[in-house]
């Protein structure tokens, strides 16, 4: 079984949500990473999403843009995550990591060899942000056969028939992206995300993970009582950045926010909490 | 060219998603691929609607002032001793360049999807000015994405396209031009899809755009093939245009995609050298790669990130190109060379001086090329050259090289 599918049953059944932090590999710099996917799983991550830099990130806001900017400046490569994925791989063998970030790098070393690279490493998705289902022919069959989940996103803007189509190229787990706009910048609206989940719903099985505007332990506490899982990436790469001068207190940084959304997500919301009191917990 | 090439096909590409053979197609967020196939049924529909046919017609005729002349250099073509040389002249359009053929077709397409508020990028500011102007003119919001750099560079532009009523955004990511423009201006869009329509100046970006622009574009190849009939009773022997995105290019070139006697070439910006670091020249000197939403040539490095370009002339300093030309390359149909900073700026100088006509930057690397090319051609041979903008907007960088101050 692939790691994101075990991680995702024994949390289901824990009754436990996935809490999913977003880094840039190499932000603020290469030598901070491998330490802080540790201190992200110790503080309660159950899934690691690393971004692997890129010169041009049309789908980030300000946060993430100056994250891939850090990192681009020590030369962080595609090549270097993977190092860094493997270095991490040497003490933990459980927790999913998946990559996120754009085309570019993996066009320029090739489907297979990053497949086949990615696979060795220990890397178990990839989520590209500028490449939908219709131009992933070629990319889906190598990651096929390397065992990475293809994870696609969705978004609000999706029609019903896509739905169909990303979650029947998508495995491990569907990305919703809860809100029109790039990463950071504005807030989400639970509402709205509760109605669209229940429409993909509909279209799969598979977990849903929500991302995009979660950005404190409240909001994370409502979003995962909709959601399999909650996507948290410019809050913590904020942390990051807030701490790029003195790259010794970036762990505890992160940790800190990190355990109060894992706590706030392991409590139900008031609403929730009314309902679990009177009619018993799992639901 | 081969043989092989089923030549029929060579001008009903791309394909219905969007390929020019395996460039182009639609690379982006999930966010945008509903307002793209929006985009895409409404350019369908409206293409083969007479009536939105007759008001492009009519808004090309009386506000951007088509047909443009083709006007036979004669003194040049005399002094370079070879083939007829004759300018397209873009340049005289209404906001001075090619850019308004395809603002003025996107705007319209925009009032007949129930836009409200148009975004645009620029890198020297043309394609921001066209947007700008037919925003004013439709009574349409327009916010313009200008890299930091460039707002500095170019600022009669900025200005004129606050006098227009633009708001001009300067933007500080990355290497503060045009790519970094692109990239804000694709993150507007992703925000306010809603209301918003976003002009692309150029034939890159995500499937429909390369398609769309370029048949907004093709304006000028159809009336200069026209032209040259009257003038000389015959096709021309080559065609010649810069390329930075490559929308004048592809412009002239499509209408005679098929005439396979017609050679092409597109001039790319050689900046310091296509052997130095420092050029924009990707179909040139870089790779396959996929960056604003299609797959084609890159300046990049051996990661896939994309390097900083430099052309002394703002509107070729761009990384990527169109992936029609991409395709173009590859099979052969069109060709595709560098000139140099020094050889386009002699040009601008030359033209100047013995045509009475001042060319834009971008556009005096295609006549750098014409002063290599027309000598090894007979005096019965005939060059079109395109004159895809004029060259006031330049003189300061111009004077500014030259140690002047204006």
């Amino acid at each position: 079984m692939s790691r994101i599918k075990a991680c995702f049953e024994a949390l289901k059944a824990a009754n436990k949500k996935a809490l999913i932090p977003f880094v840039t590999a190499g932000d603020p710099n290469p030598n901070v990473t491998v330490p802080l996917m540790h201190t992200m799983v110790e503080a309660g991550a159950d899934l690691l999403e690393l971004g692997v830099p890129f010169s041009d990130p049309m789908a980030e806001g300000p946060i993430i843009q100056k994250a891939c900017e850090r990192a681009l400046a020590h030369g962080t490569s595609l090549r270097d995550v993977l190092a860094m994925v493997a270095e991490f791989r040497k003490t933990n063998t459980t927790t999913p990591v998946v990559l996120m970030g754009y085309m570019n790098p993996v066009e320029i070393m090739g489907y297979q060899a990053f497949a086949t690279a990615a696979a060795e490493a220990g890397v178990d998705g990839l989520i590209t942000v500028d490449m939908p289902p219709e131009e992933a022919g070629d990319l889906l069959a190598v990651l096929k056969g390397a065992e990475i989940d293809p994870i696609f996103l969705l978004a609000p803007t999706t029609i019903d028939k896509r739905i169909t189509k990303i979650c029947a190229e998508t495995s491990g787990f569907v990305y919703y992206v809860s809100l029109k706009g790039v990463t950071g910048v504005a807030n989400l609206d639970v509402a709205s995300v509760e109605a669209k989940i229940a429409q993909i719903r509909k279209h799969t099985d598979m977990p849903i993970g929500v991302g995009f505007g979660i950005r404190d332990a409240e909001t994370a506490q409502r979003v995962a009582a909709v959601a399999d899982a909650v996507v948290v990436g410019s809050a913590i790469v904020n942390r990051v950045a807030e701490n790029a001068e003195s790259p010794e207190k970036i762990n505890e940084a992160v940790a800190a926010l990190l355990r109060e959304m894992r706590v706030a997500m392991d409590t139900d919301p008031p609403k929730a909490g009314w309902f679990a009191r009177l009619f018993g917990a799992g639901h | 060219m081969s043989n092989e090439i089923a030549v029929p096909e060579l001008s009903a590409q791309p394909d219905a998603s969007g390929h020019f053979g395996v460039y182009g197609g639609r690379f982006v967020a999930e966010t945008l691929m509903a307002p793209l196939d929006e985009l895409t049924a409404a350019y369908e529909r409206l293409k083969n609607d007479a009536e939105f046919q007759a008001e492009l017609d009519k808004d090309l005729a009386h506000y951007v002032g088509r047909p443009s002349p083709l006007y036979f250099a004669e003194r040049w073509s005399k002094q370079l001793g070879g083939a007829r040389i004759y300018l397209k002249r873009e340049d005289l359009n209404h906001t001075g360049a090619h850019k308004i053929n395809n603002t003025i077709g996107q705007a319209l397409l925009a009032k007949h999807l129930g836009k409200t508020r148009i975004i645009a990028e620029t890198g020297a500011g043309q394609h921001g000015v066209a947007s700008a102007t037919v925003a004013a003119r439709l009574g349409l919001e327009c916010v313009v994405y200008m890299g930091a750099e460039d707002v500095k560079r170019q600022a009669l532009n900025v200005y004129r396209m606050k006098l227009l009523g633009a708001e001009v955004v300067p933007v500080t990511a990355g290497s503060k031009t045009l790519k970094d423009a692109l990239n804000e201006a694709m993150r507007d869009w992703v925000t306010n899809v809603d209301n918003t329509f976003y002009i692309i100046g150029t034939v890159a970006g995500p499937h429909p755009y390369p398609m769309l622009v370029r048949d907004f574009q093709a304006i000028i190849g159809r009336e200069a093939k026209e032209q040259v009939m009257e003038a000389e009773g015959r096709l021309p022997d080559a065609l010649v245009a810069c390329v930075g995105g490559g929308s004048n290019a592809i412009g002239l070139f499509h209408p005679f995609i098929e005439d396979k006697d017609v050679a092409m070439y597109g001039v790319e910006g050689g900046g310091d050298g296509i052997d130095t670091p420092r050029h924009a020249a990707p179909l040139c000197a870089g790779r396959p790669g996929v960056l604003h939403g299609n797959r084609t040539y890159l300046v990049e490095d051996d990661n896939g990130q994309i390097i900083e370009t430099h052309s002394v002339s703002a509107g070729l300093d761009y990384p990527g190109v169109g992936p029609e030309h991409a395709w173009l390359k590859d099979i052969g149909r069109a060709h595709y060379v560098a000139v140099t900073d020094d050889e386009a700026l002699q040009a601008f100088h030359d033209l100047t001086k013995i045509e009475g006509i001042m060319p834009a930057l971008e556009s005096s690397h295609a006549l750098a090329y014409v002063k290599k090319l027309a000598p090894t051609m007979s005096k019965g041979q005939i060059i079109i050259v395109n004159l895809s903008g004029r060259g006031d907007k330049d003189i300061h960088t111009v004077a500014g090289l030259e140690g002047m101050t204006v």
